[in-house]
């Protein structure tokens, strides 16, 4: 089912852990999903005194194609400016993978996700200026967020209703 | 030099090897006794006489007449006939079938489709072990009532149920009454008539059988229509050219477990308990799944907080041991299983789920090791994870 990529990365996961006083943290995915993901920057600047990642680290709890992803976006995103890790999306995610099964491509979606939250809360934080692709997709997983929890809210009202000790 | 990887088999819910004296016996009928049952010659009346012979010994094993047993390709196709089987055959009567939350895919997808086609589906609900409480099946029985379908022993969360009583239940009220006995069948002695069963299904792969042969046994007078048609075999209930070989060996199968059974269990019951107490006295969070004693001598299902079920059935293989998350089929979807969430998990406690399934070749030894392992494949998962337990 998984590239030996994959589960490479899965049994020797990089860059996982937390960091101290990070400047900004992305928290995706949500636990009845099954997959969720933080991930802490640091950032500094390089020669041309442009802001880049210049540490970066995740905790995930999830599925093998959510630690693998969480560890590839963090290789990926190192060293970074801004500006390009930004651009990092799913398919440059999966690409040193070489493939995920279809039912696990979302997870490239949610490690891309928990970069670019964690640099939105960077830039928020310290009240800069925020690109408009960057503002859409916050926007975009608040949403997602709340639907989510709507549809657990109601799913396990049901539950409880049904399966309370005869 | 490599060293040599540790290969334990602990998923035995799953399927298992053929036993070599089950290979045994089916050998002639690949090769010498190769006839088809339906011919006419020596070669085809070999073969009849094979499979008559099978029929009746496996009748036996559940106490049953031989003419109630009809061979099937899989459990699934077993069940698939008893339910639109059952219900092709008894519309007139009524169009009512009642199955409970925890049936097997095969149960749930077959019922779907009945309700599809107009017939009414009762789901019955279970308590935290998986139980289903006898007096619940009475009271969602209706006049129009036909079938009632329920899993002896979960394929799962391994608790059996009071097929006995539900059994009473039905017979007093006139419904057909089948189970599902594809992972008890081989391991709890089966008494058709003493049970009231109606309709038994019973899989070949499960008790170290060869894959491709099951059962249903169908109680005499019981109305049903055949969903495969064509030359008539088995009664005119199941067409298609008789896979001896396969039939044969779980004829064998079957009774070498049942000349072990109390052995087995006796062993298998004291693995299985050592095995629990020991992962929940050394892990942090973990929770048995299923009943507690009223399981399956062979499952173990546990959930364990703040693990991701498939993360940890690939760490595990990683260091040699093959285990499950919730059952084999339901692993390549994302949504947790059905039946852990019948019980009252949460998904997220679904999601950490884990079954531990023993066998006829599980040894000390390789529990031993077992325990050895999974605290350290618990304890790096729950290390990358965010939600860390102090």
């Amino acid at each position: 089912m998984y590239t030996e990529e994959t589960l490479r990365h899965f049994k020797n996961p990089h860059n996982y852990g937390r960091l101290k006083n990070p400047d900004g943290i992305g928290k995706v995915g949500n636990l009845n999903c099954g997959d969720v993901m933080w991930l802490y920057i640091k950032i500094g600047q390089n020669k041309k005194g442009e802001e880049i990642i210049k540490d970066i680290k995740f905790e995930t709890f999830g599925c093998v194609a959510a630690l693998a992803t969480s560890s590839v976006v963090t290789d990926l995103a190192k060293g970074r400016t801004i500006g390009q890790a930004l651009k990092i999306g799913k398919s440059e995610i999966i690409k040193p993978l070489h493939n995920l099964p279809p039912l696990k491509i979302h997870c490239s979606v949610l490690a891309a996700d928990a970069l670019h939250e964690a640099i939105y809360d960077y830039l928020s934080k310290n009240r800069k200026m925020i690109p408009d692709e960057l503002k859409k997709n916050h926007q975009r997983l608040i949403k997602e967020k709340e639907i989510i929890e709507e549809r657990y809210k109601e799913w396990v009202g049901v539950e409880e209703r049904l399966h309370r000790r005869s | 030099m490599k060293k040599k990887v540790k290969r334990i088999y602990l998923d035995y819910a799953a399927t298992t090897p053929v036993d070599p004296r089950v290979m045994k016996a089916m050998q002639p009928y690949f090769t010498k006794d190769f006839g088809n049952t339906m011919s006419l010659h020596s070669f085809g009346q070999k073969a009849k006489e094979a499979l008559e012979e099978s029929r009746q010994e496996i009748a036996n094993l559940i106490n049953a007449d031989r003419k109630e047993i009809i061979f099937t390709a899989s459990a699934t196709e077993s069940n698939n006939l008893a339910l639109k089987g059952v219900a092709a055959a008894n519309k007139e009567k009524g169009k009512h079938i009642i199955i409970s939350t925890i049936e097997h895919t095969c149960i749930i997808e077959s019922a779907k489709w009945l309700e599809k086609e107009g017939f009414a589906i009762t789901r019955l609900p279970v308590d935290q072990d998986g139980m289903i409480n006898p007096e619940v099946v009475r009271q969602a029985i209706k006049p129009e009532t036909i079938l009632i379908s329920i899993i002896h022993a979960s394929n799962e969360i391994g608790t059996i149920q009071p097929i006995e009583e539900i059994g009473k239940i039905c017979r007093a009220k006139g419904v057909y009454f089948h189970t599902d006995a594809s992972q008890s069948f081989g391991k709890i002695p089966l008494d058709a008539k003493k049970m009231n069963i109606d309709l038994l299904t019973a899989s070949s792969h499960k008790i170290y059988g060869p894959k491709g042969a099951a059962l249903l046994y169908i109680r005499q007078g019981i109305k049903i229509e055949p969903l495969i048609h064509g030359g008539g075999q088995e009664f005119g209930l199941r067409s298609s050219t008789i896979n001896l070989p396969a039939i044969v060996g779980f004829t064998e199968a079957a009774k070498l477990c049942r000349e072990e059974m109390t052995k087995e269990t006796r062993r298998l019951t004291a693995l299985r308990d050592e095995l629990i107490k020991n992962v929940i006295q050394t892990i942090k969070g973990v929770h048995l799944n299923g009943h507690p004693q009223k399981r399956l001598a062979n499952n173990i299902n546990f959930w364990f907080e703040f693990i991701e079920g498939e993360s940890l059935v690939y760490s595990l293989n990683e260091l040699g041991v093959a285990v499950s998350t919730g059952s084999a089929c339901s692993s390549a979807k994302l949504e947790p299983s059905h039946v852990l969430l019948a019980i009252g998990l949460k998904p997220h406690q679904a999601h950490g789920s884990l079954r531990i399934s023993l066998g006829r070749w599980t040894t000390g030894k390789e529990i031993e090791y077992f325990l050895k392992v999974i605290p350290l494949a618990v304890e790096k998962l729950r290390g990358i994870s965010p939600f860390k337990k102090n």
